[in-house]
Parts: C-alpha cells; structure tokens; sequence
C-alpha cells in the first residue's frame, strides 16, 4: 500500500484531491467512463444530473448490496410487529372481543403489514446515505464552479488523487483521449495535514 | 411503384423496418401543443419546446429564484386567512366539545369523518403516480409526480386532523397509541379503527420519506445555483434585520437539506435502488391504506356498511378523486406559470382525463354492484338501506305509490351524476385536450367523492336497525368552516410548496429526455423513435434513409454500433 501515501499537493501547498473532466453529453461521458474503468482505477467517480442508463455497467460498479439490507430490516419490522401486538393482546392485556382467541393471529396482519412498511421505507433511504457515506455537506469537489454545474447539465468524471495508479500526466492524458471538453485539478482547500515528525 | 397501405407502413414502423414520419412538428398550431399526435409509431415528447437539460433547470429553478409572480402573495395571504378558520373551529370544539358540531345519538360520525375520508383518498393519488406508474415504467409521470406526491403530503396532514379531533377529548389524542399508561391499559389490535392510526400514520410518514428522497437531487440543484452566485460573487437580496442574504441563505437551507448530494454515480446507483424499493413498498401501502379505512366500515354490522366490496371500491374512488384534485391543482399551475406547459403538456393531461374516465367506471361499478348484492342477497335491511335512505327521492316514491321515501335522494344523485355521468365527456377527445373541460369535471369529480363519503357515512347512520332512533343529520357553522378551513390548510400548504421547493423532478424529467440516452443520436427526426430503432443501427440493411441511420452522430467521428466501446476495450 506504499502508493497510497504519495500525497499530492500543489505549489500554493494545498493537497491535490484529483483531476476532474467535463464532458459533452451522456454518450461522451457514457464512453469515458468505460475508459476508465479499463484503464484500472479504482477510487474515481462519473457525475451526471440525472442517473445515465447503463453506467453502472460502463463504470464497472459492484451491485449495490441495499436490497438484501432492507429486505432484511424489512422482515425484521414486521416481525417485531407481529410480536408486539401478540405481547398486547395476548399476555400484557388480554381483553375477551368478540369471543375470539387472544392469541388469534388474522387480525394482526394489517399492522404488521403496515409496520414492515414504515421499517422497510426508512431502511431504504438512511439505507442508501449510509451506503453513500451521506450527509456529507463538504467535499472537495463542490468548491469547483464547473462542478457546480452537474446538477445543472454538467456531466464530470474525476479520478481521486488517492487511486494508486494515478500518475496526473497519464491521467490528464487518458481523460483528454476520452474526449473530455476540459480537465483541471481539483484541491482540497482545507489545510493539508501537517507531515509525519520524524522519529 | 405503389405507396404502402397506412396500416402496413405503421406496423413496418413498429418493427423498426420503417423509418419514423421526419417532420415531427414539434407545435400543434391548432392547439399550441406537440404533444399530442395520434400517430402510434411515435411516442409524443414528454417535454416540448425542444428543451435542453439547462432549460428545464431554469424553467423549474426559475419559479423559486425569482418568485412566482405578483399573485403569490394575495393568494398566498387570502388561502392563509381561511386556514386560520381550521384551528379556531378545533379551538372551539376543543373547549366545548363534539356537540358544536351537528352530531346526535344516531349520527355519531358525519362530516368528522366524511372529510377524512375525503382527504386521505385525495392523497392516493400522489403515492399512484410516484410509485405505481414508476413501477409500470410510465415515464410520463415525471413531470407530474412532485406536485402530486406534494398533494399527497398535505391532503393526508388535512386527513389526519379530523380523526385526531373527533375524539372528543382530543388531549387524549394520545390513547390511540400503543403507550403503556398509568391503568395498564393497551389498545385493541382487533380493531379496524387502530389498523386505520396505523395506517394512516405509516402512510403519512412514507410518503413523506418518498417525496423528501425524490427531491434531494433537486434540492442540491438549488443550493449549486445559489453556490454558483456566490463563487461568481453576484449580488442578491438580503434579509431584513439579520443581513443575511438570500443566496446564502439558500446555500444554507437547501444545502443542509440535500445532505451532500453530488450526483455521483456511485450514490446514484444505489439511490435508484432505494427508489424503486420504496416504489414497490408504496404500491401495496397505498392499496392498504384505503382498504384499511374501508374496514373501519365493512366490518361493522350496518345495512350499507357491511359490505366485502368496500375496500377495492374504495381504492378506486380515492385514485379517482385523487387525479381529480391532481388536475385541479396543475391546470391552474399551467396558467400561472406559463414555462411550465412545455413540462406539464397537453397530453399529460389528457392521459389523467383517460385515468379518470377509466376509475370512473370502477366506481361506477361499485356503486352497481352494492346495489345489486342488496338486492340479490335477499337482505331486507341492506335492500332499504339502499332504497329508503339513499336512492328514491320523495317525488319518484309519490309516482310509484311507495310510502317510503330516501331523505338524502340529492345527496345519493349528486353522487352519481358527479362520479358516473361528468367523466363520460371524457369519451370525447376534444374534452380531453380542453383544459377547461377536464378542470370542469375534476371539480365536479371532487364534489361527487366528497358526497360519496357522505353518502356511506351519514345515509347508513342516520337510519339503521330501530326505527325509534331515527334522525336527520344537519351540519352546523362548525362542521361547514372546519371542512372550509381544511381545504384552506391544503392550498396554502401547496402554496407553500410552488414558492419554495422544485415543482418537478428535474433529474427524473432530465432522464427521460430523449438527450439523455447515452445511446441517442442527435440528428433523429425523434428521438424516442430512435431508441426504438437502437437495435437496428446502423445498417445500411434496415432500409433507412442513410440520412437517418447515422450520418448525425458525432461530427468527424467514424460511424459506430452505439453499444460498441470506443477506442477498443
């Protein structure tokens, strides 16, 4: 893991957070994005507006493990559910109605229902910021004026300085050949850490 | 050499051997609107006016950033005042009591919850298109779904009060939850009435949790524009007192409550996921939210009540009042926000008129069928709840010689003229693509499902098994202003809405743009044409005109299989 501790950092001291591109349209970025992905980077991410069909595949992403996780917070709530109004209704305050069984199981099915519902809908979304390392209200990133744009109709791929193979020449150079309109760096602007004291 | 018969030139089209019509006129001069053309071969655009992904950001950004005009503040001001009549009237029934309202032993539920009823079915609609037309991938929900699902939030908060204040004692609101309180008492999960706080307040915070996740992008979009003018240091009004200004202010709040989105790709994937998850969670919710609150009724033993159609009846009578009040909101929308109609077109409307058209007939089935099984089930008492309370009008029982006649004939009738007769125009395409038109009859729809909860309710009460405890119900000023200031509540709240958050989806409108393809060709006549004709590209053998089949893709690029990796692997 030697590469991941070459830091980058410019002439004015600022640490390097990577080199981002601006391209023309969702096909340009849809193609740069396979680039990339080919060419072996792993710490690099593609920004668009809206989500371009099929870039999970151009960029090579894993599938996103959320589901098995809201199936099983999903499951889970209904079951608490289903448990708790058995705890109510069967042994905390058992109430004779309409003759039928305390522990009857049919006439809790709506609020289990219900309840797997509102667990599996809040595990969805504090689900997908988790898995998205979410809230995060400052990033490198949202410092750049051309950044700011993709939520315009900007579309941006930027390659973290952190990948080990990034080497800024050569990335500068596959980005351009991926038809990018324009590349710049982007740097942290928050203080580099102060380097390691010498032993 | 002879033309081709229209029919065999259509289905060639389809099969993608025939090239699309070239001259896509993007306006109808009749109609000032392009998207509506009958030819099956080619999908109408979603969005009109030949709109980059820049201009819908400004069309939808627009409207926050610079105000939606001089009517804001009076409608604004005048919907807030009659509002304000909601919390005085519940002031009042708080510290006098239910008797306000024009209750009495045999009606002890009538526009309490006739309005609730009314209002959580309103909410159906949103929850509808956000999540079931998502799921059925009709993208032209797009550009309707924010506002809806908006309409959703505030009918279900509207909905929420009644059942919160016809308790009586409403500081023992409380009880409903499954609390342990000071007598060990908890509540009966037997009972429809708590399946309904269940499914009501599961509801209620579902959809906002949908509409709040569906706007995080939009919402970043705000705060990058208001960032944007900072970075370029233009100047913007402040705040009175604090100093603070406006664009700062909107970096702030939007961006805290976008939580950091950056349009990644990596987040997207998974926010996707997220979204059709909560899309296939909602769908079955939203079913069970109606169904629920039809329990409260169906499982009772009263004549008109007690009745198995009940829940997919009322499924459909909310969808149904649902894009009624959809289509009353966004056609004034339309108005007052010129921009918009190239977002909101001619046949997005036209395609809720056919929804309404096509629910009209569930209910109308309903109603049929009710009358029916009390007539075919040989149930004396479910036969007069129909007839004596709700169907023959005191004229018509004259002429026939009946003794017996239904008080709330008018109640019944307005019913079944608003809901089964006003959508039948709806046949008529000229109807459809009227806005006026189909704002008349959504009006007209709305007033129907509000007397079809008055219906149920009252005309089933007021006369059930004891003749001896038989009574009229008649609505004092309290019922009439509460429900007056409900509908206040709703309008401000959208009101609200239309000021200060994006109206539409813009990533969702920006992705079913036929731009956003990665596989779009820009010279194409049309572009949803051209993602049907994707898989025949570019060959020279699907007998397109070589004008079409490529020569339109990236200047001084060689031609190429659009799903073909460039520069090799």
């Amino acid at each position: 893991m030697a590469a991941q501790n070459v830091r980058y950092v410019t002439e004015s001291g600022e640490e390097v957070y990577g080199l981002m591109a601006q391209f023309s349209g969702p096909a340009d970025f849809y193609h740069a994005a396979e680039m990339v992905r080919d060419a072996g980077f792993r710490k690099w991410d593609a920004y668009s507006p809206f989500p371009v069909h099929g870039i999970d595949e151009a960029m090579g992403l894993p599938r996103p493990r959320l589901p098995l996780l809201v199936a099983v917070v999903g499951l889970g709530g209904a079951a608490l559910g289903f448990l708790f109004q058995y705890f109510v209704t069967a042994i905390a305050y058992p109430m004779v109605v309409q003759g039928k069984p305390y522990a009857a199981w049919e006439p809790f099915i709506p609020v289990t229902f219900e309840i797997g519902v509102l667990f599996t809908a809040f595990t969805c979304i504090l689900g997908m910021m988790a898995f998205n390392g979410l809230p995060r209200l400052h990033h490198p990133l949202l410092t750049r004026e051309r950044f700011l744009r993709v939520s315009d109709d900007a579309f941006i791929i930027a390659i973290e300085a952190a990948d080990p193979r990034f080497d800024a020449p050569a990335v500068q150079a596959l980005l351009t050949q991926a038809g990018a309109l324009a590349v710049e760096v982007v740097t942290d602007p928050r203080p580099a850490p102060a380097p390691h004291a010498p032993h | 050499m002879s033309a081709p018969h229209p029919d065999e030139l259509t289905t060639k089209r389809l099969a993608g051997l025939a090239p699309p019509p070239i001259s896509a006129a993007p306006y109808d001069p009749r109609t000032g609107d392009g998207s509506l053309n009958d030819d099956p071969t080619q999908r109408p655009p979603l969005v009109l006016g030949q709109r980059s992904f820049h201009d819908v950001t400004e069309t939808v950004c627009g409207y926050i950033e610079k105000g939606p005009g001089k009517w804001w503040l009076p409608a604004f001001v005048t919907s807030a005042q009659v509002a304000g009549l909601m919390p005085l009237m519940i002031l009042y029934l708080a510290v006098t009591g239910v008797g306000v309202w024009g209750l009495n032993n045999q009606v002890d539920w009538a526009w309490d919850i006739t309005n609730f009823v009314f209002w959580i079915g309103i909410g159906h609609a949103g929850t509808l298109i956000s999540a079931i037309l998502c799921l059925f991938k009709q993208k032209w929900r797009t550009s309707i779904n924010r506002a809806a699902e908006a309409m959703t939030i505030f009918a279900v908060i509207c909905a929420g009060t009644f059942p919160g204040v016809h308790v009586g004692r409403i500081w023992m609101a409380w009880m409903l939850f499954p609390i342990p309180n000071a007598n060990a008492i908890w509540p009966n999960f037997r009972s429809p009435l708590l399946w309904d706080v269940f499914a009501v307040s599961t509801y209620a915070t579902v959809s906002l949790l949908f509409w709040y996740m569906g706007m995080i992008p939009d919402l970043a979009t705000l705060r990058d524009r208001a960032a944007l003018r900072l970075l370029r240091k233009e100047r913007s009004g402040r705040l009175p007192l604090i100093g603070l200004s406006y664009d700062r202010l909107r970096a702030l709040v939007y961006g805290v409550l976008s939580v950091g989105w950056r349009f990644s790709s990596r987040h997207w994937l998974n926010y996707e996921k997220a979204y059709l998850m909560l899309a296939g969670v909602s769908t079955p919710l939203v079913l069970s939210v109606h169904s629920i609150v039809s329990f409260d009724f169906a499982t009772s033993q009263l004549p008109g009540w007690h009745t198995t159609i009940f829940p997919p009846y009322f499924v459909a009578g909310a969808i149904f009042g649902g894009f009624a009040m959809v289509l009353m909101l966004l056609i004034p929308s339309r108005i007052v926000f010129p921009g918009m109609r190239d977002l909101i077109t001619a046949r997005h409307l036209e395609n809720m008129a056919k929804i309404i058209l096509a629910t009209g007939f569930m209910v109308g089935f309903a109603y049929g069928m009710e009358f029916f099984i009390a007539w075919y089930s040989g149930n004396s008492y479910e036969t007069d709840a129909f007839l004596y309370n709700r169907v023959l009008p005191p004229f018509v029982a004259e002429w026939i010689g009946s003794e017996r006649s239904a008080p709330y004939w008018w109640a019944y009738w307005t019913m079944i003229s608003c809901n089964v007769l006003s959508p039948q125009l709806f046949w008529f395409k000229s109807a459809r693509r009227s806005p006026a038109a189909i704002f008349l009859v959504a009006l007209l729809v709305t007033i129907g499902m509000w007397f079809e909860r008055f219906v149920i309710i009252v005309t089933s009460l007021h006369r059930a098994f004891i003749p001896g405890e038989w009574h009229m119900f008649y609505p004092t000023y309290v019922d009439i202003l509460t429900f007056v200031g409900s509908c206040g509540t709703f309008l401000t709240l959208y009101l609200l809405f239309v000021r200060f958050l994006p109206q539409f989806a813009m990533s969702e409108i920006k992705a079913v743009m036929p731009q956003a393809s990665p596989h779009h060709h820009p010279g194409h006549a049309t572009a949803h044409a051209a993602d049907r004709h994707g898989a025949a590209h570019p060959g020279g053998a699907t007998g397109m005109p070589p004008g079409l089949a490529g020569a339109a893709h990236h200047p001084g690029e060689p031609l190429r299989h659009p799903d073909q990796p460039k520069g090799g692997a």
